[in-house]
């Protein structure tokens, strides 16, 4: 159904061995080292024609894992139509660096900042690394795995706004959700509802 | 800031200065809500005289974390909040969502379910532009433009809403299929709308593309290189505006475009009026291939009947059957079952590409669901267009550039 570019993992095996394949359900994929990234980068876009990096995003894997943090480039080819991954392990999860991708496609720097954003990876060389969507001072990283989804709370971005209206942001009112089905859970947990609540086989029913 | 923002030009003729001439430099707050920023978006502006020498983009006040929410509810509880990403066009935004979805499950759509995908995909294209062009008549001055393209969209809403039941956020696609099949009698409809648009179109195009007034405004106004624009990462009209020939309804077709018959309108100069004329000819495109949809339009199965784990069966079966019963409770509760795996998948949308990357560990639930919106990455070449530039010519950027805050911000 979809072409792919064949030649592509002998090409990126010969010239970086330490490269792995990534299991993929679509398109080529890549594991690299973070010090070999830009290399790979800077190959697969002058030598495989890969010009246009259409995504650069972070994967969580929750702080339990280890290595916890992945940077993923999507490299499209404009003259081979095909797409290609390339993901590389952040070496440190405390604090998780990566070296920048600014260097070889300038709107590489919106989406480090947005990654440095949301997942507080330090994108290192990056001319401007600043937050994006949220604002300067914001004290969290709202896509790290252990951030809830009703937030958390903070100082408002302007101080003279919280002086004056004696608040911060506070989190949104759940109401006992989000009231979604956990994968993996037992059956009567699995389902949606307040899981503030939950009781199940394995829980006593709370008093 | 390392990054080096001064013009050129002014840095040498301010140089050139006797210092008590040197003018000083102002800075300028534009927007958040300021008619032509489209949206919430906000510009912070460094000024020499009515020159820009220096353009910060502040994004972020329409962020909802749509990516945070993803990763919270099941796959077809998301649908509606791809409505809200280009919220122009949710039409499209739905089908690419859906595929992406589709593409995790190695899940085949039947051949009407892809058409109808297309021809709403189609319809929502034309809609879009109509609103980017009207609200790009507004910025340059030419107010009736906008006036007779909300009168056209207003008709397609309307034929959004007997299909959806909604006019603005229509939610219409579902993993694996759609939220319903076409009514009765309407996509005779949407050719009696082709057939009476056309005319207008070009009544509409005829106000624009001669006009003096405009083509002063626009013509070598805001050029993007094409170097400029592979290196930030630009799609659709903005892309071909600068004369890369890159669609990926041509190049990497999805849903069975690869059946329709259509040009890419391609621009040579990179400049706003090369961008205004490629919407228009896209429009004139979207038309051909909503009246080859029409024309060929396949019969049978409207959503994946073998997708019992993925689709929730139709009402009449789940009020009768108490398999189908628990099938559908499985499905709205704990989410249509995907493999474990990563998928990529873009579509052409109106603005450009929108992408989804989705990284599953298995069950109904995304593990990481990432947006890549094409308003963000087109907006991304700002701080560098902007510079050496006119207030007033930075107004024509923005609407040539044709951005909607809810996919920028998410």
């Amino acid at each position: 159904m979809t072409m792919t570019d064949v030649d592509l993992p002998t090409a990126v095996s010969q010239k970086f061995p330490s490269a792995t394949a990534r299991p993929s359900l679509d398109c080529p994929a890549f594991n690299i080292s973070a010090g070999e990234a830009i290399t790979a980068l800077q190959f697969l876009r002058d030598e495989h024609g890969y010009d246009f990096l259409m995504d650069l995003t972070a994967v969580d894997w929750s702080a339990e894992k280890s290595p916890r943090f992945t940077v993923v480039w999507h490299l499209y080819s404009s003259t081979k139509h095909n797409y290609m991954r390339l993901a590389a392990d952040c070496a440190n999860d405390a604090e998780p660096a990566m070296p920048t991708s600014t260097g070889l496609w300038a709107g590489a720097d919106w989406h480090e900042r947005e990654a440095f954003d949301m997942f507080g990876i330090n994108f290192t060389g990056h001319p401007d690394l600043r937050r994006i969507l949220m604002w300067d001072g914001y004290p969290y990283h709202p896509l790290r795995k252990e951030f809830p989804l009703a937030g958390l709370p903070a100082d408002f971005h302007d101080p003279e706004v919280s002086a004056e209206t004696k608040t911060g942001l506070i989190s949104a009112p759940m109401a006992g959700g989000p009231f979604v089905a956990t994968p993996g859970e037992p059956m009567s947990d699995a389902e949606p509802r307040a899981k503030d609540e939950a009781w199940n086989e394995q829980r006593e029913k709370p008093e | 800031m390392a990054t080096d923002f001064s013009f050129p030009d002014t840095a040498a003729k301010a140089a050139a200065m006797p210092k008590e001439f040197e003018p000083e430099k102002m800075s300028l707050s534009m927007g958040p809500s300021h008619p032509s920023t489209h949206g919430v978006l906000r510009i912070q502006f460094e000024l020499d005289g009515e020159v820009v020498t220096k353009a910060d983009p502040v994004l972020g006040y329409l962020h909802r974390g749509d990516e945070k929410i993803a990763e919270n509810m099941t796959y077809n509880q998301f649908v509606p909040y791809t409505d809200r990403l280009d919220y122009l066009a949710p039409l499209a935004n739905n089908m690419a969502y859906a595929i992406a979805v589709e593409r995790l499950a190695n899940l085949q759509v039947p051949p009407r379910c892809q058409a109808i995908r297309v021809l709403t995909a189609e319809m929502a294209r034309v809609s879009a532009h109509l609103m980017g062009l009207g609200a790009f008549g507004i910025d340059v001055g030419a107010w009736s433009v906008f006036m007779y393209c909300f009168e056209e969209r207003e008709k397609l809403y309307t034929l959004f809403e007997e299909l959806t039941g909604a006019r603005f956020t229509t939610s219409y696609a579902r993993i694996g299929g759609l939220s319903r099949d076409v009514p009765e009698g309407w996509t005779k409809k949407v050719e009696a709308f082709c057939d009476q648009f056309l005319p207008i179109l070009d009544e509409i195009l005829g106000m624009l593309t001669r006009n003096k007034i405009f083509l002063d405004r626009t013509v070598d106004v805001g050029i993007i290189s094409r170097a400029d624009a592979i290196s930030y990462g630009l799609t659709g009209p903005n892309l071909r505006g600068s004369g890369v020939n890159t669609d990926l309804r041509k190049d990497r077709p999805y849903s069975g475009y690869e059946q329709y018959e259509f040009d890419v309108p391609v621009g040579s100069k990179g400049d706003c009026y090369d961008r205004y004329l490629c919407r228009g000819e896209e429009m004139k495109q979207s038309v051909r291939i909503i009246r080859q949809v029409i024309k060929n339009f396949p019969g049978g199965d409207w959503y994946a009947k073998d997708a019992r784990k993925i689709f929730a069966p139709p009402k009449d079966k789940i009020l009768t059957s108490m398999e189908e019963l628990i099938n559908n409770f499985m499905i709205v509760t704990e989410g249509p079952q995907m493999p474990a795996g990563e998928v990529y998948f873009e579509a052409e949308n109106p603005k450009g590409v929108l992408g989804f990357y989705i990284v599953s560990k298995g069950g109904g639930v995304p593990w990481r669901l990432k947006i890549r919106s094409p308003s963000f990455c087109n907006l991304s070449i700002l701080p560098k267009l902007c510079v050496g530039n006119m207030v007033s010519d930075v107004v024509s950027i923005l609407g040539s550039l044709d951005f909607v805050m809810g996919e920028c911000d998410r």
